[in-house]
């Protein structure tokens, strides 16, 4: 198991390589160099050589890779245009925001979409199945930012129910100030007890997550009714059938364990697509998270702070896949043995 | 006479077909009595497993299953799921032909047969482990205690049927179903489960309908023999009187296509043509175009079962005259 | 064994089958027709098109939906269904153009490195894992970022992007065959490697692919959809649907047939595709069995 766990890592950390060479390639070897996109218009020859010279740009490519490498180690994500901080910590600071959208919408596709997709397969063909696999398809088709659009549409500009955008409301934010422990609004308002604060936080939240969730949960739905449906066609749960076991337990003990396996992968897949989709999210809600920086970044070539923030949700993205690697082992018999 | 444990009359399983049906079983009956083995044996397609399945009602959807299966004195046709259930396993028990895939990979024996036993008698939980490591010395497990907590994986083939026959032993069942279980096996191993199945089978007085395609099993261990061809009995009987003086064309040409040593045949002996096309029969005997003794009666109508021998069943028209004359 | 029929029967039996196969197939089908709309739709969008796409009157700005304008118009004064229509070209372009270039390089490195196995077949794993390292749609914004903005860039990036999934799926189908008899057979005839992969390998282990194209027909309109939405994909004056959203954020709350009939052409369209895709998979590859 160690020597598993090993290698999976020493793959990680490849692959970790290969993400750099991707961002560094991306990042030096294209035309428009990223110097002058940083002197601005017409910059003398003798600022370009000296900027050549403070950027390593005049070292041959393999040393500006290591050099690359070695700083990126050790967070050193270069300088943003914009902020005129090192990137590292714009990112530091925007994580959490990110990190809360994300995980709660993850919990909700959870929650809600492997249930309706082990509903879906049990009751094959019936109306529930149906109209679960409709729902699933269209949802497959809506783009995320469609959805957004229509949410605020329905729930700000016509009900009236909630907020159109951003984390919390400012005024809330300054009447009832509370310490940021984690930076996870949720948990630091309960934590010092602002009622009004957490109200805020929680109804600025349910547009952003839900928008989320919606484009996710289809392909949730469908991949965990597609497992559960290969699973009951099984031999052993013919065997299980043929000495009369319930049907609770089947499906509890004997089905649902088979669909753990598949189930964690599409839960880790699904925690990339949202990574993914909080760009787009983020942007339409003006959420201070990851996926806003990228774009206000992106807008206004500040290439520094797009590559960094590439770089940041590629590793979080490996490490989410590296404990779903590592939790097949809690879950598959067979793989302990080995 | 032993008594009769699995009464079968004119079992019917019908599957729907674009706008009609087809019967992938038409009209099979069999008896098997206590302490006695019973051969079922067919090629791929004619209706043996279907048989076998409907005993516990478990023929996959959208099959319907109509005619009549008594065992132990209960009837099946008819039954709703929850009535079934309660068969399963205490009455008549299965066992399948891959064990490695018949066996949930994420539980240990031990879970699994305790499932299988507690949904089968009145146990209670613990009760069922002493049962599961009393039947895994029945069936020669060495160790049946350190077997108990292993996963099917960490098993062999051979030591996986054993524990699959222990599982269904375990829930004394008074009839055993087993569905080709020696073939996925080694030869070797397979006459040590045989020989197993056939202990079990007089010890406990165990009802055995068993499932295969190859003919030498059959002749090893079992009492008597049904030939299925095209969903339906075309041949019963005692082994010996069947393989002696096999009465069914069908049955003639599956003897003669087993290649024995020492025979001056240089060629191998086949059926020519093909298994029928079941939503698509025709009228009369299902066999006749490819029987070489085939007669224009065949062509008309169906023939059924006639006497070529005490206790000795054929569906052939040229049995029935034979008969007749007698 | 079955006896021949009198042709009457044996066409009847066809139309028969035809017939079932439509109903139990309805989604498909739907799919196909709507797709085949779109199709003309985007073929003959000049003569369908009721007003120029691009000609701006600020005297018709913001006109809701109605008897004139269909669909309404944008803020520019443009009639939407026009615009519309037109996008379906654009969108139909995009899903083309991107996945003829992730097949056309994709595939061929499949291909080898399935065949030949081995350290190439390695290394290609190793660096279509990077690939699928980059949660969705961050790869092609960043390439996007490096290239410039633009819908060209764009669905280069998405391209880019997408090739080493085909590569791997590829792969996969590749191995798969390799195994079987008749590549052992030519090989024992001498038939040299590249014939060998081009008319055996190829035509055998395309399957896979094909169907995986099918399905990311819809997702990649809907990821350069979604590249435009956030101002790198399709720039002005190009006319694609995840732009025009884009465009009407500013007013979509009061105006919201500026937002809601790009957006819905896309859904229609990605459905339309999706399902498509879907009958494409279930006709090829029967196994998977889940709109059956």
């Amino acid at each position: 198991m160690r020597r598993y766990v090993v290698k999976r890592l020493l793959m990680m950390v490849g692959i970790l390589l290969g993400v750099l060479i991707i961002t560094f390639a991306l990042s030096r070897l294209l035309p428009g160099s990223p110097i002058e996109m940083m002197l601005g218009h017409r910059p003398t020859q003798e600022q370009i050589d000296l900027a050549r010279e403070e950027f390593g740009l005049d070292k041959p490519i393999p040393v500006q890779f290591i050099n690359y490498v070695s700083s990126a180690v050790q967070g050193d994500f270069g300088i943003s245009l914009r902020t005129h901080r090192p990137v590292l910590e714009d990112l530091l600071g925007r994580m959490a925001a990110t990190f809360e959208l994300t995980t709660l919408a993850v919990i909700l596709v959870v929650i809600v979409g492997i249930p309706l997709g082990i509903l879906s397969a049990v009751r094959q063909n019936t109306l529930e199945d149906h109209i679960t696999r409709t729902f699933s398809i269209a949802g497959m088709a809506l783009p995320m930012f469609l959805v957004g659009m229509v949410l605020q549409m329905t729930f700000y500009g016509w009900l009236h129910w909630l907020p159109l955008q951003g984390r919390m409301n400012v005024e809330v934010l300054l009447d009832y100030p509370f310490e940021k422990y984690t930076g996870i609004y949720l948990i630091d308002t309960l934590v010092t007890g602002q009622w009004q604060a957490f109200k805020s936080a929680a109804s600025h939240l349910v547009l952003p997550v839900l928008t989320l969730a919606l484009a996710s949960l289809s392909v949730v739905i469908r991949m965990t009714r597609n497992t559960m449906v290969e699973v009951l066609n099984e031999d052993y749960i013919r065997t299980a059938r043929a000495y009369g076991l319930s049907r609770r337990l089947i499906y509890y003990r004997y089905a649902l364990k088979a669909t753990l396996i598949p189930m964690m992968t599409v839960v880790g897949l699904t925690y990339g697509f949202l990574l993914g989709g909080s760009v787009v999210v983020e942007f339409i809600f003006d959420w201070p998270g990851l996926g806003g920086y990228v774009v206000g970044a992106i807008t206004q070539n500040d290439f520094p702070a797009v590559m960094g923030v590439t770089l940041f949700l590629a590793t979080i993205y490996l490490g989410v896949n590296l404990i779903v690697d590592l939790l097949y082992f809690v879950v598959d018999p067979r793989l302990r043995a080995s | 006479m032993s008594e009769t444990v699995l009464n079968m009359r004119n079992l019917r399983v019908t599957y729907p077909k674009l706008s009609s049906k087809v019967d992938v079983v038409r009209n099979c009956s069999l008896q098997v009595g206590q302490g006695e083995i019973l051969g079922l044996v067919g090629e791929s397609g004619s209706g043996k497993s279907m048989t076998a399945m409907s005993c516990l009602g478990l023929v996959p959807k959208p099959g319907r299953i109509s005619g009549e299966i008594e065992v132990g004195g209960q009837q099946i046709v008819g039954r709703s799921e929850s009535q079934l259930s309660e068969f399963r396993g205490g009455l008549s028990a299965m066992i399948f032909q891959n064990p490695m895939t018949a066996l949930n990979p994420f539980l240990n024996i031990s879970d699994q047969m305790a499932d299988a036993i507690v949904s089968s008698r009145p146990l209670s939980r613990s009760e069922a482990m002493s049962e599961s490591l009393a039947a895994l010395h029945a069936v020669y497990i060495p160790n049946a205690e350190a077997c108990l907590a292993k996963y099917p994986h960490q098993l062999s083939g051979g030591q996986l049927q054993r524990v699959m026959i222990a599982m269904a032993i375990a829930c004394k069942p008074r009839l055993l179903i087993a569905d080709e279980p020696t073939t996925a096996l080694d030869v070797t191993i397979q006459a040590q489960v045989l020989l197993l199945i056939r202990e079990l089978a007089s010890e406990m007085k165990l009802a055995v309908l068993f499932i295969t395609h190859d003919l030498s099993v059959v002749a090893s261990i079992c009492d008597r023999v049904a030939v299925m061809y095209a969903g339906e009995i075309i041949e019963s009987g005692p082994v010996a009187d069947v393989f002696k003086a096999p009465a069914h064309p069908y049955t003639r040409k599956l003897f003669s296509t087993v290649p024995t040593l020492g025979s001056k045949n240089k060629q191998l002996e086949y059926i020519p043509g093909q298994v029928p096309d079941m939503s698509n029969l025709p009228a009369g005997c299902a066999f006749q175009s490819r029987c070489d003794v085939a007669m224009d009666q065949c062509r008309d109508s169906a023939p059924n079962l006639s006497a070529s021998g005490p206790g000795h069943l054929a569906a052939c028209h040229l049995v029935a005259s034979h008969e007749d004359m007698n | 064994m079955s006896t021949s029929l009198p042709s009457v029967a044996n066409r009847s039996l066809r139309i028969e089958k035809f017939r079932f196969f439509l109903s139990s197939n309805v989604l498909f089908v739907f799919g196909a027709v709507i797709f085949s709309l779109i199709i003309v739709l985007a073929i003959f969008a000049p003569y369908l098109a009721p007003y120029d796409p691009v000609k701006i009157n600020f005297s018709e700005k913001l006109v809701a939906p109605g008897l004139t304008h269909l669909m309404g118009t944008d803020e520019l004064g443009r009639d939407i269904l026009s615009r519309v229509i037109y996008g379906a070209r654009t969108s139909l372009v995009i899903g083309i153009t991107v996945l003829i270039l992730s097949i056309s390089v994709g595939v061929p490195i499949g291909l080898v490195a399935g065949y030949f196995g081995g350290r190439i077949d390695t290394i290609l794993m190793r660096v279509s894992d990077v690939f699928l390292a980059f949660p969705p749609l961050l790869l092609p914004i960043a390439i996007t970022a490096a290239l410039g903005a633009g819908l060209f860039n764009a669905m280069m990036a998405l391209a880019i992007s997408w090739f080493p999934w085909y590569a791997r799926i590829m792969r996969s189908s590749v191995l798969a065959i390799r195994k079987e008899l008749y590549i052992d057979a030519a090989r024992a005839m001498g038939v040299g490697h590249g014939r060998i992969m081009i008319r055996h390998a190829l035509p055998n282990a395309s399957t896979p692919a094909i169907v995986q194209a099918s399905m990311d027909f819809g997702y990649t309109i809907l990821a350069a959809a979604s590249l435009s939405f956030i101002g790198i994909g399709a720039r002005p004056p190009t006319i694609e649907w995840g732009l025009m959203v884009a465009l009407s954020r500013s007013k979509f709350l009061d105006f919201w047939w500026t937002a809601a009939f790009p957006g819905f052409a896309i859904f229609v369209t990605v459905l339309a595709v999706n399902l498509l895709g879907d009958g494409i998979r279930d006709l090829l590859d029967p196994k998977h069995g889940d709109l059956s």
